[in-house]
């Protein structure tokens, strides 16, 4: 386990633990309730998240 | 009959793929079910990631959306997070597998503990896992293939006929097949799917955010998670079991048997993530249905996705989403047979007689393939569960194995294969359980604050599953220090002829 490693946890607790705190319609972003929004941002950062794991882990040097 | 016909084309091709597909091979158990592990990142991107497009999601998830609202957020999210685990689990799980040359999920249990008894135990849960998710697949093509037909071909009898097809499939083309039909129902799928969420949203009304806005204010609780039942926490267990269950399957766990080379894996782990982001279309269809095609109450939820795809295209479109539904159905379930089949042969049979023969072995995974389809007609037609209470049983279950799996890694192994067997079966009866008595956390612990009694009964069996599994495994190692040490890198001989 290498420190960059740790970047994985983040997405755990921004979807697991930020839905208690996003669980809302308002406000409409991209036409989207609140909620399903915060999650589909999240999808997005854990594919960014993965990538700077990749290209920093020496394992793929 | 012009949206039959479509359908009818649509299977051609899928055993016309499947039969090129074996062309030129030798279709011995390690190329019929894991490829002769030669695939690159595109075929096992397919095999892995298209793994979400079942009919589990083409209908499931666009009937929870319109059934039970913001609860169906959970299928976005869960094998997002599958895929981080993905980028460490499945390299270590393919090197292993690799060294070792195993075929099924349950040969790895087999080798890391030493003990073909625990691959049995294996092979059972997941053959019975799969059942349900084998269920759900033919309830969807029951589905598609009769409201297809304007009713003409009764949901049974489309039921039986997509049950022989499937069997015919996997029987000729192995996992070949179901590689090559990946292809050719992901991007049917991924064009039907985005033509339904931005044309259905548009034309009733505007656009999706008008849509929202239409179904907030018709339904005013259906688009956040409510204060009991599915509420928060339940979502945040349901979406961890689910993210550690993505890859417990047996037919997910042997599939990445079939990676050149480990890499592949790590490279996945940043584009499936995107993949995942196509569910929103399918969301936007269930909400849209929501008010077009009112009324559908319990599992005949599943039905809103075809329900207004007939009130809104020509027949011909309708043949297209039936066969693209029809694909659906096809590939994961023809995956769901071959790996069952398998595991069934490989780590149960040949625990009875050893000495059996790797060719007879193929044989027999063969010939159990419609055994297993007929089992899970039987069970289609007698059980009425909607689709996604289906999986959410099937992944309680099989996320049993992953306390044992995450053990094995351990640099010192710690857990003992009777600690591993005991967790397994605690962990799976607490599921088996509750289930069969319709139980939740709430109604058994009725004292426990809202967000404890509202958890997945899953992550409470998982708990138990992983403190029996310790005990256990502290009293086995005192009375028998010889598993203290790390397991066996290699297993010992008699193990060896258990797995081939």
């Amino acid at each position: 386990m290498k420190p960059i490693h740790l970047l994985g946890a983040i997405p755990f607790l921004g979807i697991l633990g930020g839905i208690f705190f996003a669980n809302r319609v308002t406000p409409y972003v991209l036409g989207m309730p609140f909620n399903l929004f915060w999650l589909v941002m999240w999808v997005v950062l854990i594919s960014a998240t993965m990538a700077v794991i990749y290209r920093l882990d020496p394992a793929n040097r | 009959m012009i949206a039959l016909s479509v359908i009818f084309a649509f299977l051609l091709a899928a055993l016309g793929l499947g039969l090129r597909a074996r062309r030129g091979r030798d279709m011995d158990l390690e190329q019929w079910s894991v490829g002769g592990r030669g695939f690159g990142t595109v075929f096992v991107f397919l095999l892995l990631a298209g793994e979400i497009y079942t009919t589990f999601t083409f209908l499931g998830a666009s009937g929870w959306a319109y059934g039970k609202g913001a609860p169906a957020y959970y299928i976005l999210c869960y094998a997002s997070l599958a895929y981080v685990l993905s980028y460490w689990l499945l390299p270590a799980v393919w090197r292993y597998a690799k060294q070792h040359r195993l075929i099924s999920q349950s040969d790895f249990f087999v080798a890391k503990f030493n003990s073909p008894l625990l691959g049995a135990l294996v092979a059972l849960v997941g053959v019975v896992a799969m059942v349900p998710y084998l269920v759900l697949q033919l309830k969807g093509l029951g589905i598609i293939v009769s409201i297809s037909s304007d009713g003409r071909i009764s949901s049974h009898w489309a039921i039986v006929i997509g049950t022989v097809a499937l069997t015919l499939y996997v029987t000729i083309s192995g996992i070949h097949g179901s590689a090559w039909t990946s292809v050719l129902k992901d991007v049917v799928i991924l064009a039907i799917v985005l033509i339904l969420g931005i044309y259905l949203p548009m034309h009733y009304f505007g656009g999706v955010g008008e849509m929202f806005h239409a179904v907030d204010k018709a339904h005013p609780q259906l688009l956040t998670l409510p204060s009991s039942g599915m509420s928060t926490s339940w979502f945040a267990s349901t979406v961890l079991l689910s993210a550690v269950g993505f890859y417990m399957w047996p037919h997910n766990f042997s599939a990445s048997y079939s990676a050149q080379n480990e890499r592949v894996f790590r490279r996945n782990a940043i584009l499936m993530p995107l993949y995942q982001l196509i569910l929103l279309f399918v969301f936007f269809v269930g909400f849209t249905a929501v008010l077009v095609v009112p009324g559908l109450k319990g599992a005949d939820a599943d039905l809103s996705l075809l329900r207004i795809t007939t009130a809104t295209f020509p027949s011909w479109f309708v043949g297209i989403v039936g066969g693209a539904g029809m694909l659906t159905a096809l590939v994961p379930g023809s995956l769901l047979l071959m790996t069952s089949a398998t595991c069934l042969a490989k780590n149960v049979y040949r625990l009875a007689r050893p000495h059996t023969s790797e060719k007879h072995i193929a044989r027999l995974a063969q010939l159990l393939v419609p055994a297993l389809a007929l089992i899970s007609l039987y069970f289609t037609f007698n059980g009425g569960s909607s689709i996604v209470s289906l999986l959410l049983m099937g992944y309680a279950l099989v996320t049993q194995l992953f306390p044992a799996l995450l053990a094995s890694f351990a640099p010192r192994q710690f857990v003992t294969k009777e600690g591993a067997a005991a967790g397994i079966i605690a962990g799976v009866t607490t599921v088996a359980v509750v289930t069969l008595s319709g139980a939740t956390v709430g109604s058994l612990l009725p004292g426990l604050p809202q967000a404890v009694k509202d958890l997945n009964v899953g992550i409470i069996a998982l708990v138990l599953n992983t403190v029996v599994m310790v005990a256990t495994s502290a009293v086995t190692r005192t009375a028998n220090p010889a598993p203290v040490t790390t397991a066996p890198l290699r297993p010992e001989p008699e193990a060896t002829a258990g797995t081939g």
